[in-house]
């Protein structure tokens, strides 16, 4: 068994996937103490360019599973290829990010080398014995907790995008490794037919630098408009989402519900218009780096948590901000 | 057609979660236990195809006493058996051992179709679905909000959502894993003749040895995967109210957002 550590660079339609970078970060760091190597695991078609952007960030290596199998992701053709990969080299720690390809895959990838897997993980390091330590958030984060992996191997963990820093840049190239994918396309039972827009083009809460929230105080799924416009005042990055009483009420789409039956977000600034706090939605944002609460009332549990509150009618308040950041934004 | 929901029961995501002393679990006593809202989904999606295709719908919950209520609902929505696995010896399994466990018992079962929620709301671990999936060397389809069966029962397309409105059209042969996701249907809540129904049915109780499986192979002995050091986050600190009129307090938030915050 090596001490080497292992990521998966992940890519979609030819870019990565900026947690693929945090990974290479912190699997450096991880390398170091370990004493082992970085290697980074690329998988897709067509994506021989994709390998120089991950130089420079402390992998020695990067194998590169370049199929036409691959081209779309499955859990069972991504499975197949790491697994082989894995079972060839025993890397000591298995790392990749908790994507919605990830959150998918990595529970095959597990279970078929018999290991353990720590989900969506928000630090990690390496403690006295040598061992992979995940700090991983249980009930979207009400409780924290710390996973080991005692015995089997490779270790795995995935990461939550957007909690880990890119690092800086430097300047030394990676080995290309080239494998050889032995898979059939009978070898995947599920096939991926299409893939639907549901929405405009836009960006997933879980990347979100700035989320815009409503909740119940929103009133209708028209009125939400404000809270778009809002959004896009902070131009890119810029996302909308809501509370569940919002998303049951039918004012927005579910896929946009923050807490704990939803999304868990951690952006930088998170603007909170018309929610009142209940427990479950405050533990998938409590983590946001600022948080602004708009609400009429003065007693909502949003307030004990936001960095900045107003008092007051969001209806108000929302479209005069809205101006007030374009202004500043102007200025740039 | 005969479907399997697995189903677990957590706690009611209103609940305020306290942490036992040693750091070793959470506090159970004044927690309203409640079946995982995204098994709810499940549930509700085996339902509405065994009325289009007949056959039966048999829950399969792994969990401790307390999680016969449950099961309880579960049957009281409309489901037909229920299996409950509860051995003192499962407490603190993993996710690979608890799949392990889910699949040993359902090495005896006839089914068409298996139907899970994407994630319990206690412990987030999002991964029993595709353990068990593996361990029954199945296809899986996770975080679904849309499922057709075709005509003839033979295959299902289901739609997944991944990321930025995004969603996969993925076609599977069955029997496969289907993870669901909140969006996929609206639960329907139990009939009062259904909960009459309900308490006269009967729960069949399995335990490790049922399963042939040896107390060290099953709970936190027999898991992978250690999880210690129960903690609570760091409080946060609520923090500046601005106060005057909308004019003022609008521009005013502006302002500290880009001189003290940084972020416009």
């Amino acid at each position: 068994m090596s001490n080497n550590v292992w990521i998966i660079a992940e890519q979609k339609e030819g870019k990565l996937k900026k947690v693929s970078f945090e990974l290479l970060g912190i699997g450096k760091k991880l390398a170091e103490k370990t004493g082992g190597s970085l290697s980074a695991l690329l998988l897709g078609q067509q994506i021989d360019k994709l390998t120089e952007k991950l130089d420079g960030y402390g992998a020695s290596k990067i194998f590169v599973c370049d199929s036409e199998i691959l081209a779309n992701y499955s859990n069972e053709g991504y499975t197949k290829a790491i697994v082989d990969l894995v079972k060839a080299h025993n890397p000591a720690i298995l790392l990749g990010g908790a994507t919605a390809s990830g959150r998918d895959l990595f529970p095959r990838v597990a279970a078929r080398l018999e290991t353990g897997l720590a989900s969506d993980c928000v630090g990690l390091e390496i403690n006295n014995e040598g061992l992979l330590v995940a700090e991983r958030p249980l009930f979207a984060g009400k409780v924290l907790v710390d996973t080991l992996i005692p015995e089997a191997r490779p270790q795995m963990a995935c990461l939550r995008p957007n909690v880990l820093p890119v690092p800086e840049r430097g300047s030394e190239k990676a080995e290309i490794e080239k494998v050889a994918v032995e898979l059939q396309p009978q070898d995947l039972k599920a096939t991926i037919k299409e893939m639907v827009k549901t929405a405009g083009e836009k960006i997933d809460l879980t990347e979100a630098s700035v989320i815009v929230s409503g909740g119940r105080g929103m009133a209708s799924k028209e009125n939400f408009k404000i809270l778009e416009e809002l959004a896009a005042a902070f131009g890119e990055g810029a996302a909308v989402g809501a509370s569940r009483s919002a998303v049951d009420s039918d004012f927005a789409p579910h896929d946009t519900q923050v807490g704990q039956t939803g999304k868990v977000v951690n952006p930088n600034l998170y603007i909170a218009c018309g929610i009142s706090g209940s427990i479950q939605h405050l533990a998938g944002m409590r983590t946001s780096k600022y948080i602004v609460a708009i609400n009429k009332d003065p007693e909502a549990p949003i307030f004990q948590v936001a960095d900045y509150g107003i008092v007051d009618d969001l209806f108000k308040i929302v479209p005069l901000f809205t101006e007030e950041v374009k202004k500043l934004k102007a200025q740039d | 057609m005969d479907i399997i929901v697995c189903m677990k029961q957590v706690p009611d995501t209103e609940s305020r979660i306290k942490v036992n002393p040693e750091g070793t679990g959470i506090v159970t006593e004044g927690i309203k236990y409640v079946m995982n809202p995204y098994d709810e989904y499940a549930v509700e999606e085996a339902l509405k195809i065994k009325e289009k295709f007949g056959g039966t719908v048999t829950i399969v919950c792994l969990g401790p006493d307390r999680a016969t209520e449950a099961i309880r609902t579960a049957l009281a929505m409309g489901t037909d058996e229920a299996v409950h696995l509860n051995d003192p010896a499962f407490e603190g399994s993993d996710s690979f051992t608890s799949a392990k466990i889910l699949a040993g018992a359902m090495k005896d079962m006839k089914y068409d179709l298996i139907l899970t929620g994407k994630q319990a709301v206690d412990f987030d671990c999002s991964q029993v679905f595709g353990c068990l999936a593996e361990l029954l060397d199945l296809p899986y389809v996770s975080v679904v909000v849309g499922l057709e069966i075709s005509s003839d029962g033979k295959t299902t397309t289901a739609r997944r959502e991944t990321e930025g409105g995004m969603e996969e059209v993925i076609e599977t042969p069955l029997p496969a894993v289907i993870a669901a996701q909140k969006g996929l249907n609206e639960p329907r809540y139990a009939s009062l003749p259904g909960i009459m129904k309900a308490k006269k049915k009967e729960i069949k109780k399995i335990d490790s040895a049922a399963l042939g499986l040896n107390a060290d192979e099953v709970g936190e002995k027999g898991s992978k995967l250690k999880t210690k050091n129960f903690r609570l986050p760091p409080e946060r600190q609520a923090g500046k109210k601005i106060e005057g009129e909308p004019a003022e307090t609008a521009a005013e938030l502006a302002k500290l957002l880009r001189e003290e915050a940084k972020l416009i």
